[in-house]
């Protein structure tokens, strides 16, 4: 960092005149100051219920949408970070909220996006009556629903593998809660941190329509964004428009991609615990340039004087650390007793209540209905992991071994993972519609566009990764075809398959609720399944449904969990990885 | 007493496992450390030391006793004690002028301040240069040089180190010793006393003007040495020839010291810890036991083999238990049993080793027992794991149960699953 010129002696006497870097980094940040004013001023403007706002579809208004959208993804971002450092610090430091924090989160990181939406949004605009500030906060909370889980969860794992060493030096020199946060927390943690935000936001642009054109209970409020503007184009059948909204969306993800989170990540590496040195440095020119600046490092001077008053601010020092090392941590058998007591009445309180608002509306025959849609959308994902695993394997294994391959596939990979594969749904209702085909087989590759990456992105690390001996080892004895498969690819790629294989299924769930249900013009395409269930009852804007089907869709993906996922992934992790241990 | 800076009494420390179990760690420590001395805890692995560190430290409470520092009790870490890590312990996110701060910077010294005094540090330490290097660019002798300067720059009145130099290879370890040892006698830092923890002997001999000497099961006292009138600190020196010798054999015998040579006998239970030896390092040893006379002198045959006197204690004491060989007063010697396994091929020495396993390993015995009276001969490791949890810890108990898996499957004593954690008599692959 720029602080390390403070200490040399020498330091040039011209530091102090301006270059060239400076003057268009001063630009940059006086245009950014502006245009965040300006998007920010538009959202608490008057507001009521019913009342149409104007959305064009005049591609001059692209980047100004542009902004209103990515100011609420950051604002979320904002928010998923405020409540990581809260949640997942609690849950990483007192053993009960653990034991209810993280199956919480297992639970609604499953829970699908639109229902969040559905029961929230009233509340939110009878929070805010007669402004706009109410359906502006309901779409952050969407996005931010989209974001958060993954955040905390990682940050939750950081806390708990500190290592013991460090506590201790902690302990040792007697740092405060303050400062240890500071010092140790926050930077073990951080390379995870901003890895898994870069994923939250590509999570919230596949859910950008959803979150901004929100049609709940017959109101159908478009907030100004580029997500409304597709939601318009689409409603509107114009082809041209939703080209724009795609080109739109490129640059800028590109934009925040260089500017913001590579130079972050590639700043973060020096927090990883042990940098392997075979990886790759991640690099990003905006850093290199940022680090040449000389007016950067001059605020990179004061940005350390601040970051000292902060980490040493005598007022949050005065609480001595002392070593929560000991193992002998004890409580009361009576209160864990009724602790425990506690959980379970609120859990079956809140059944009971659910059950009541379930049941006089749909009954059993109603329920079993939903079950079966459920499996329906099972099947659905099962196929989709089974077909695209059968196309990326062969791919992937035959990138992977090509390193020249991999270096230039990665990042189109990456930039593909960022993209929102939802844009492209109007090409397959347009193709159904055309060619006349099946509307619950056809729209089910919809659901995996956007995550079928995943699969391939691992599969091709996983080979890159094969030991250059064992490659060698096994050509030496003439291991090829089937029996090459069979006893060094795939065992090799197991435990990254499953990893993608995990990711690709979850999302393939939570898309379930775009895919199932698709439209475009006045054209209407509806599958059978859960997440077309979830996404009408929302707009007809009946609860109990919505409540049933997110319960039903909450139900299965953890018994995927449960009894497929983590049996096959503790499998990868003892017994197909290179390193003994 | 003036001079009496850390007191440790009476100190008792047991894990609890379960409401009516206890793991015991130590047993009623009690010594002090004094001003203007170097003290050094000599232990085998699971003699406790490191736990006895953590507790002077103030981070681990102990069960019974207390630790008193200039006249109070410690409860928790207190400003005059720092310590030295093992591993290094440097955080990776920051340089070694920021590592160095640390302490200071919980002190709650100012910037201007804190940074002068780094680098004062950082100077007596020997890193100059290296200030904005991160740690992971350094060496590991330089990683604990930082180690070093971060302990230091908080003027610590009590200096305690665990292993400090063990992560080290032997001429950075000598390097740093020396560099130590000179910053201690030219009074450069404001330390008063320094422990250190060490399972080595030639370390405690070569820094040490104490030497205190913990024996194992639970961690105890064995005997308390001042060595500080050695002539010299020269290892090949006659005295500190006889001192190694004689710490050897305080370390391998038990507190009576009534040692009956030739049959001291080795009272092990089900929960004995298996030392972790490769059954091939057995049949190395022995090999090299034969090459010499009768009996070998055991920092002889150390060097013969460029191994240190205490990496020979587990190895030797699996020959020991096994009954191929026998010590005495710091002399080894092949049994005859030791010599016709010499003298063996490979399966005959499988089968003597099966049979000694058997014959004085009481959990090798259970192990085949339980397998053999089961109808189907298959049983779950998680069985026998519950077992020995019964008197050690859980990753204790893990690893002597690989360790005896190790063992038991070399011996061909019973067959291993990895996949299905099963022990049988089945062949592998059947």
């Amino acid at each position: 960092m720029s602080q390390e010129h403070v200490y040399s002696i020498n330091r040039e006497p011209i530091s102090r005149f301006i270059n060239v870097w400076d003057l268009l980094l001063l630009i940059a940040v006086i245009f950014c100051l502006f245009f965040l004013s300006k998007a920010g001023s538009q959202m608490a403007i008057p507001y009521a219920l019913g009342e149409p706002l104007p959305i064009s579809l005049n591609p001059n208004e692209l980047p100004f949408y542009a902004l209103r959208t990515v100011l609420r993804m950051f604002i979320a971002l904002g928010i998923s970070l405020l409540f990581t450092l809260a949640v997942g610090t609690l849950a990483a430091k007192n053993k009960r909220c653990e034991r209810i924090i993280i199956p919480l989160i297992d639970v609604l990181q499953s829970v699908p996006v639109l229902s969040f939406l559905a029961i929230t949004v009233t509340g939110f605009i009878q929070l805010f009556p007669g402004s706009l500030l109410g359906p502006e906060c309901a779409a952050i909370f969407v996005i931010f629903t989209a974001q958060v889980w993954n955040i905390t969860l990682s940050f939750y794992q950081s806390l708990k593998t500190m290592p013991h060493e460090l506590k201790e030096v902690a302990a040792v020199f007697q740092l405060s809660a303050w400062q240890r946060f500071w010092k140790m927390e926050l930077p073990h943690s951080l390379s995870g941190l901003l890895w898994n935000m870069m994923m939250s936001m590509s999570a919230s642009w596949f859910f950008v329509v959803l979150s901004e054109s929100i049609a709940v209970a017959h109101q159908h409020i478009r907030l100004p964004g580029v997500g409304s503007y597709i939601g318009l184009a689409i409603h509107d059948g114009n082809l041209q428009a939703i080209g724009y909204a795609i080109m739109t969306m490129v640059i800028v993800i590109f934009i925040y991609d260089q500017i913001l989170f590579r130079p972050l990540i590639a700043w973060s590496e020096k927090f990883k615990l042990d940098a392997s040195p075979t990886d790759e440095p991640y690099e990003s020119w905006f850093l290199d340039w940022l680090r040449k600046s000389k007016l950067a490092e001059q605020f990179g001077f004061l940005l350390g004087f601040l970051k000292d008053k902060l980490i040493n601010f005598k007022w949050f020092s005065r609480s001595v650390a002392t070593a929560e090392l000991s193992e002998t941590y004890k409580t009361h058998p009576l209160v864990d007793w009724f602790w425990q007591l506690l959980v379970w009445s609120v859990f079956c309180f809140a059944a009971y209540r659910l059950y009541l608002f379930i049941a006089p509306t749909i009954g059993m025959r109603g329920l079993m209905h939903v079950a079966v849609l459920g499996l329906a959308t099972s099947c659905r994902v099962i196929v989709l992991i089974v077909v695209s695993s059968l196309i990326w394997i062969p791919v992937g294994v035959w990138v992977g071994g090509r390193p020249k391959w991999v270096q230039a596939v990665q990042p189109l990979i990456q930039l593909a993972a960022a993209f929102p594969a939802n844009l492209f749904y109007p090409l397959f209702v347009i193709a159904i519609v055309q060619f006349k085909l099946n509307v619950e087989v056809w729209v089910t590759p919809l659901m995996i566009l956007g995550t079928q990456w995943y699969i391939l992105f691992n599969v091709i690390a996983g080979t890159a990764k094969i030991p250059r001996d064992l490659n060698l080892a096994v050509a030496n004895f003439g291991v090829k075809g089937v029996l090459w498969w069979r006893k060094l690819a795939l065992p090799a790629i197991f435990p990254f398959y499953i990893t993608g294989a995990i990711t690709a299924a979850g999302g393939a769930w939570n898309a379930s609720i775009v895919a199932e249900w698709v439209s475009w013009g006045s054209t209407t395409l509806q599958a059978t399944g859960l997440g077309a269930y979830i996404q009408a009852s929302t707009y007809e804007g009946q609860f109990p449904q919505i409540a049933l089907g997110t319960a039903m869709m909450c139900v299965y993906v953890l018994l995927f969990n449960q009894l497929l996922w983590r049996p096959l992934y503790r499998l990868a992790e003892t017994r197909f990885k290179y390193d003994k241990g | 007493m003036s001079d009496t800076i850390l007191e440790i009494s009476h100190v008792h420390k047991a894990y609890n496992k379960s409401s009516d179990q206890a793991l015991h760690v130590l047993k009623d420590i009690h010594f002090s450390l004094k001003k203007d001395e170097i003290v050094a805890l000599l232990g085998k692995s699971g003699s406790g030391k490191s736990t006895l560190l953590r507790i002077m430290a103030g981070l681990v409470p102990p069960s019974k006793g207390r630790v008193k520092y200039r006249g109070n009790w410690i409860q928790n870490p207190v400003p005059g004690i720092a310590m030295v890590f093992q591993s290094f312990a440097l955080l990776p996110w920051l340089t070694v002028l920021e590592n160095v701060e640390l302490g200071l910077e919980a002190a709650g010294i100012g910037r201007e301040d804190r940074r002068k005094r780094a680098l004062e540090a950082i100077d007596i330490i020997g890193l100059d240069g290296f200030e904005s290097a991160y740690p992971r660019e350094l060496s590991g002798g330089m990683c604990q040089r930082v180690g070093f300067a971060r302990a230091l720059v908080v003027n610590p009145d009590v200096l305690l180190m665990d292993e400090p130099f063990s992560a080290l290879d032997v001429l950075t370890a000598e390097n740093l010793k020396s560099d130590l040892l000179a910053l201690w006698r030219e009074k450069k830092t404001n330390t008063n006393a320094i422990l250190l923890v060490t399972h080595s002997i030639e370390e405690a001999v070569s820094l040490a003007d104490r030497i205190i000497i913990m024996g194992s099961d639970p961690g105890y006292v064995r005997a308390d040495l001042q060595v500080g009138a050695l002539p010299s600190r020269d290892l090949d020196h006659p005295e500190c020839r006889k001192l190694v010798d004689e710490i050897y054999t305080l370390m391998t015998t038990t507190t009576e010291g009534k040692e009956k040579p030739a049959k001291r006998a080795w009272q092990i239970g089900l929960g004995y810890r298996l030392p972790q030896v490769e059954p091939s390092e057995l049949s190395g040893l022995i090999e090299t036991m034969k090459t010499f006379e009768d009996k070998i002198d055991l920092p002889e045959l150390a060097d013969e083999i460029s191994m240190q006197v205490d990496d020979l204690f587990p190895i030797l004491e699996t020959l020991e238990v096994l009954g191929f060989a026998q010590i005495a007063k710091g002399d080894a010697q092949l049994t005859e049993l030791g010599e016709a396994f010499y003298e063996g091929d490979l399966q005959e020495r499988k089968r003597m080793f099966a049979e000694q396993l058997i014959a004085t390993i009481p959990l090798a015995r259970h192990i085949r027992q339980v397998i053999d009276d089961k109808p189907n001969h298959r049983v779950s490791e998680e069985r026998f794991l519950a077992r020995l949890e019964d008197s050690l810890s859980e990753k204790e108990a893990e690893r002597v149960l690989r360790t005896m898996i190790d063992w038991g499957r070399y011996a061909e004593l019973f067959a291993y699953d990895f996949n299905s954690g099963m022990l049988s008599l089945e062949d592998p692959g059947t």
